[in-house]
């Protein structure tokens, strides 16, 4: 419902926190709920990161607000909740940095421009390395970072140890640290508050949020999209951008868009917060783990995908186990820390580890998806640029490497070296 | 943990067993053109439901075999 005076939600400030913590008033709801109108210039598939963001540079840069965003659970309820928060840019295709960057530049002066506190720590992120060929590839990924101006550097075992003191770097152990890759850029955010606050910046802005309205069919007619149906009734429009993950087949196959997505599994967990003692991120390929301290003082855990596809969020023992023999494997003073708990989100691997974005063959038909693991961090950038390409109907330059015709062409873009497990 | 029920040796852990992908159907590829061969390659059908895959009994009798898996549940269906 829409909040007294106006509707519009006031901006958060330091004195607007002095008043409601002196007067005990509840806070304003963060985002008003709208009835579903039968027609929408865009409808935006999926309420995460990914599509809120779409919506919100819609409203603001292009000034495109008759815009829907429907989501089939809660607002934020998928990947977007689901990954471990890091942030980083040092990848390994020119392509993929250049891309990722600016994402990282968006999610720097995001608080101000949300008026929403997304909590970014720029805390420096490392990417370990236990035998050669991974020491090969952190080069390799060095120069190209350098190339475009990211900060990204390999350093020594010594210098691993000075910046996480907790690091196992002896040498006669199963998976001896060679060296690292880092990138002191990188960092965490808290992901809630990213949906969040895009949410709330594009209902200012005049975007309608529909959350538990599932999408059941896309109307296609002689090749252009006409309609979106939904749980809720049907809507008119000429566009629908498909920014959905772990769905974005079941979405495609509804527009009559195949895709080369296969959906994995990838488990996470959190432990019991500790004081804090972490202040980098961690990160080894070779043992499929990477570790963060939030600043509540859990540590955050994530591993690879599953073995084999499945579109089922159970969690399972073997990898908690497996998980917790490989995090002690770096740092054995973790043995007595508990587990609180553990859960999974759904990953669209593409064949070559890099998103699928812009125009289909279907007319008023976008994908942003295809997002592995490796999508919150591009959250900022793909609404940015998927905004740009849905109001211009040009695809940006920065994602012209990202469309779905390029594996009908051979033009892979392959950032399996850094995008496998390196979150 | 899954278990998966081999052809050949019977009900074991799926930590024994390596994913070898959905079956897809393969082109000639004396006659087909570059765009069909890439399909056959990349394009998925990756279904919430019932899939046809195979899979390698690595730790096991080292054999392909064929099985119908519903990803939503991951119960497996039939194997071949």
């Amino acid at each position: 419902m829409p909040e007294k005076g106006g509707g519009k939600p006031r901006r958060y400030s330091a004195i607007g926190l002095l008043r409601h913590g002196l007067t005990d008033v509840d806070w304003p709801r963060a985002w008003r709920s709208h009835p579903l109108k039968d027609r929408y210039d865009v409808v935006v598939v999926g309420g995460g990161v990914h599509g809120l963001a779409t919506a919100y540079y819609l409203a603001k840069n292009h000034g495109v607000r008759d815009v829907a965003v429907l989501d089939k659970g809660y607002l934020g309820g998928g990947g977007s909740g689901r990954n471990t928060a890091i942030l980083r840019s040092n990848y390994l295709t020119p392509e993929g940095v250049r891309f990722y960057d600016r994402s990282l530049t968006l999610y720097r002066t995001l608080a101000a421009d949300l008026n929403f506190n997304v909590m970014f720590s720029r805390r420096g992120h490392l990417t370990l390395a236990h035998n050669d060929g991974s020491l090969r590839t952190m080069r390799w990924r060095a120069e190209v970072n350098k190339l475009q101006r990211v900060d990204s550097a390999v350093i020594g075992p010594r210098e691993i140890a000075k910046l996480v003191p907790y690091l196992d770097v002896s040498r006669d152990v199963r998976y001896p640290i060679l060296g690292a890759l880092y990138h002191p850029p990188g960092g965490i955010i808290r992901h809630d508050a990213v949906v969040w606050g895009y949410a709330r910046g594009a209902d200012a802005l005049g975007v309608h949020l529909h959350q538990d309205t599932e999408v059941t069919g896309i109307d296609v007619a002689s090749g252009k999209v006409t309609g979106v149906r939904t749980s809720r009734g049907r809507i008119a429009t000429p566009v629908v951008v498909n920014a959905t993950a772990g769905w974005s087949t079941l979405i495609s196959d509804m527009a009559g868009v195949s895709m080369p997505v296969s959906t994995f599994p990838l488990q996470a967990a959190v432990t019991e917060p500790v004081r804090p003692f972490l202040d980098t991120v961690v990160v080894s390929g070779t043992l499929h783990v990477y570790v963060s301290q939030t600043d509540r003082g859990e540590l955050v855990f994530g591993a690879s995908v599953d073995p084999f596809t499945s579109y089922s969020t159970r969690g399972s023992l073997d990898f908690a186990e497996g998980l917790a023999g490989h995090v002690l494997e770096l740092m054995p003073a973790l043995s007595k820390m508990r587990l609180l708990r553990q859960w999974a989100g759904l990953c669209d691997m593409t064949p070559d580890f890099s998103p699928i974005m812009g125009p289909t063959p279907v007319g008023g038909f976008y994908v942003d998806v295809g997002w592995g693991t490796y999508g919150f961090k591009a959250g900022p950038v793909s609404g940015e640029t998927m905004a740009e390409c849905v109001a211009n109907g040009r695809t940006p330059e920065l994602i012209s490497a990202f469309g779905l015709d390029r594996f009908a062409d051979g033009r892979l873009v392959g950032e399996k070296g850094a995008a496998a497990v390196g979150h | 943990m899954i278990q998966l029920p081999c052809p050949w040796c019977g009900p074991r852990n799926v930590t024994e067993f390596r994913y070898a992908g959905e079956r897809t159907p393969r082109p000639d590829p004396g006659t087909a053109t570059p765009r069909q061969w890439r399909a056959y390659l990349y394009l998925r059908r990756n279904p919430c439901g019932v899939v046809e895959e195979n899979w390698y009994h690595t730790a096991g009798c080292r054999r392909f075999f064929t099985l119908h898996r519903d990803t939503a549940s991951n119960a497996v269906k039939e194997t071949r």
